[in-house]
């Protein structure tokens, strides 16, 4: 309980906030690579995701080669790039992405796939393009399990953001490293904590917006 | 269906027990013979068989190898009880006479006998052990050149651009130089504050968490970073033309091998010995232990290599 409390004092303690290695930086850099490794997983995963739903082909060839790289170690991933690249933020990042690619796909490919196919057909009938049936039809109507991929892939990454200090001066990873070997156990458990709200906050966000995708009942989406 | 498959448990949970039980007796049966105790009655060190202990560190192993074979050679009786773990578990089988020769560090075996002591510089701390050694009933014999402690590398292309020996060459450089290692290193009195309170050198830090290992390595050779720490008895150093800096000002705790040994050791038992310490420099250590991590070899067979081609065979 004690411990609790020495990583609540830790951070509030004025003398860890501002500056380089203060809290708030720590924070803002933390978001930048969770935010980052989202969006560059995203422009690769949501357009795939999407064609494999509206298609369904490639499907079988897609999924398992995303569910295996769902297996790699992340760690281990970032180890073999930093060997590759070097130190620095690319190696932690690459990871990252790797990391948020395959809630990322599902989401998309599962979100397209569940559109209600009475809403597809009769779309296709009053004469929508491949085109219009994708962009007004089965994204809006997949948008609350795209928003859950996304989601799922955020909440991971946040969490996993640590691994950039493996070998980057960056993010809240910083605190949780330094405490840990020099038994700063306040330290690295206030980082812990913050890590945890920081997701709590990110995963609230994104319900709050995944809920308002949700169409009315009754509304016809447009 | 419930039944079986409960008796089934059952019987596993049985043979588990039993499994366990036959394994802590054969264990049981192993620390029996092995027991360093039961072979250290009698008056070992004086005229009788010394027996010499390690610990359960490979490199420590073979300079204890070396030790032994050095002694047998002498036609001096010896006894091995080798692997026997740390310091905490060793040291008061020394104390105690049970083992009579062992193979230690300077600084660290220091520190356990005077925690408070702030000797750093090799000879400072060899001067500080032999008084405190005797304070123990036991003696140091002279220390050996080769240390095992952490040390400040650089790439031989830094080094020679910039024409570094030791720490204190680092002055000479005038490009901003960046510092990679664990991050704990960040805050300890040998990290970039020791740097600057000691040598007067400004590093800024980045953190590698993998103690020195090839990512470490892989951005020293980039110029990511430009300063490290690496063990210098570890093999990449030389695998990698890593360049050790000279600590001149003690900022590492100094750590050379030495013969920790019984007060009653034969003139010429530690005559032999000393001649071991003396002929075994830094590099030596370090191809030692190359040639254990990479050959995979016994510690006997690599302690008699290096006897011969030392002449000490």
């Amino acid at each position: 309980m004690s411990l609790f409390g020495d990583a609540l004092s830790w951070i509030t303690d004025g003398a860890h906030w501002g500056g380089p290695t203060g809290i708030d930086h720590r924070i803002v850099q933390h978001l930048l690579v969770t935010f980052a490794a989202v969006a560059l997983a995203a422009l690769l995963a949501l357009p795939l995701g999407v064609l494999i739903g509206h298609t369904g082909r490639g499907r079988l060839v897609v999924v398992a080669l995303a569910g295996a790289v769902r297996a790699v170690p992340t760690l281990g991933l970032l180890t073999l790039l930093g060997l590759a690249l070097g130190i620095g933020i690319e190696a932690p990042l690459l990871a990252l992405v790797a990391l948020a690619f395959p809630s990322l796909l599902a989401g998309a490919y599962a979100g397209v796939e569940a559109a209600d196919r009475g809403a597809v057909d009769a779309a296709r009938a009053v004469g929508m393009s491949e085109w219009q049936l994708v962009t007004r039809v089965e994204i809006p109507l997949g948008a609350d399990v795209i928003l859950g991929g996304i989601r799922a892939a955020t909440l991971q990454v946040v969490a996993t953001a640590t691994l950039a200090a493996y070998i980057s001066d960056t993010g809240l990873g910083r605190y949780l490293f330094s405490g840990l070997k020099s038994r700063q156990y306040d330290e690295m458990l206030a980082g812990a904590l913050l890590v945890a709200g920081l997701a709590l906050v990110l995963d609230l966000a994104l319900a709050t917006l995944q809920r308002a995708s949700r169409p009315t009942t009754g509304k016809v989406p447009s | 269906m419930t039944r079986p498959s409960r008796f089934g448990q059952l019987r596993s949970t049985q043979i588990g027990l039993a499994l366990v039980t036959v394994a802590s007796l054969a264990l049981t049966a192993c620390g029996g013979d092995s027991d360093p105790l039961s072979s250290g009655d009698g008056d070992n060190g004086g005229g009788g068989t010394i027996v010499i202990g390690s610990q359960d560190y490979y490199s420590n192993e073979i300079i204890a190898e070396a030790y032994a074979q050095a002694l047998e050679a002498a036609d001096i009786e010896v006894q091995r009880d080798f692997k026997i773990g740390q310091r905490e578990a060793y040291l008061p089988e020394i104390e105690s006479g049970s083992i009579n020769l062992f193979p230690e560090y300077t600084g660290p075996l220091l520190q356990v006998w005077e925690p408070d002591t702030e000797a750093r510089l090799a000879d400072d701390v060899y001067a500080d052990l032999v008084t405190a050694a005797e304070d123990k009933g036991l003696q140091v014999l002279d220390q050996s050149p080769a240390t095992d402690q952490d040390s400040y590398v650089v790439t031989r292309a830094f080094a020679e651009k910039w024409g570094l020996e030791t720490i204190d060459d680092l002055a000479k450089v005038t490009d901003p130089m960046v510092f990679g290692a664990n991050s704990e290193a960040e805050n300890r009195p040998n990290g970039p504050k020791g740097l600057k309170d000691t040598y007067g050198v400004e590093v800024s830090f980045t953190p590698i968490e993998d103690g020195g290992g090839p990512l470490t390595v892989k951005a020293l050779e980039d110029d990511d970073i430009q300063l490290a720490i690496i063990y210098t008895g570890d093999p990449s150093i030389k695998k990698n033309d890593l360049v050790t800096l000279e600590d001149t000002k003690g900022l590492f705790l100094a750590s050379h091998v030495v013969p920790l040994a019984s007060e009653d050791l034969s003139d010429e038992a530690a005559g032999v010995i000393n001649k071991v310490s003396a002929a075994m420099s830094p590099e030596d250590l370090v191809d030692l232990d190359a040639r254990s991590v990479d050959e995979q070899l016994p510690a006997a067979t690599i302690a008699k290599d290096w006897l011969e081609k030392e002449g000490l065979l």
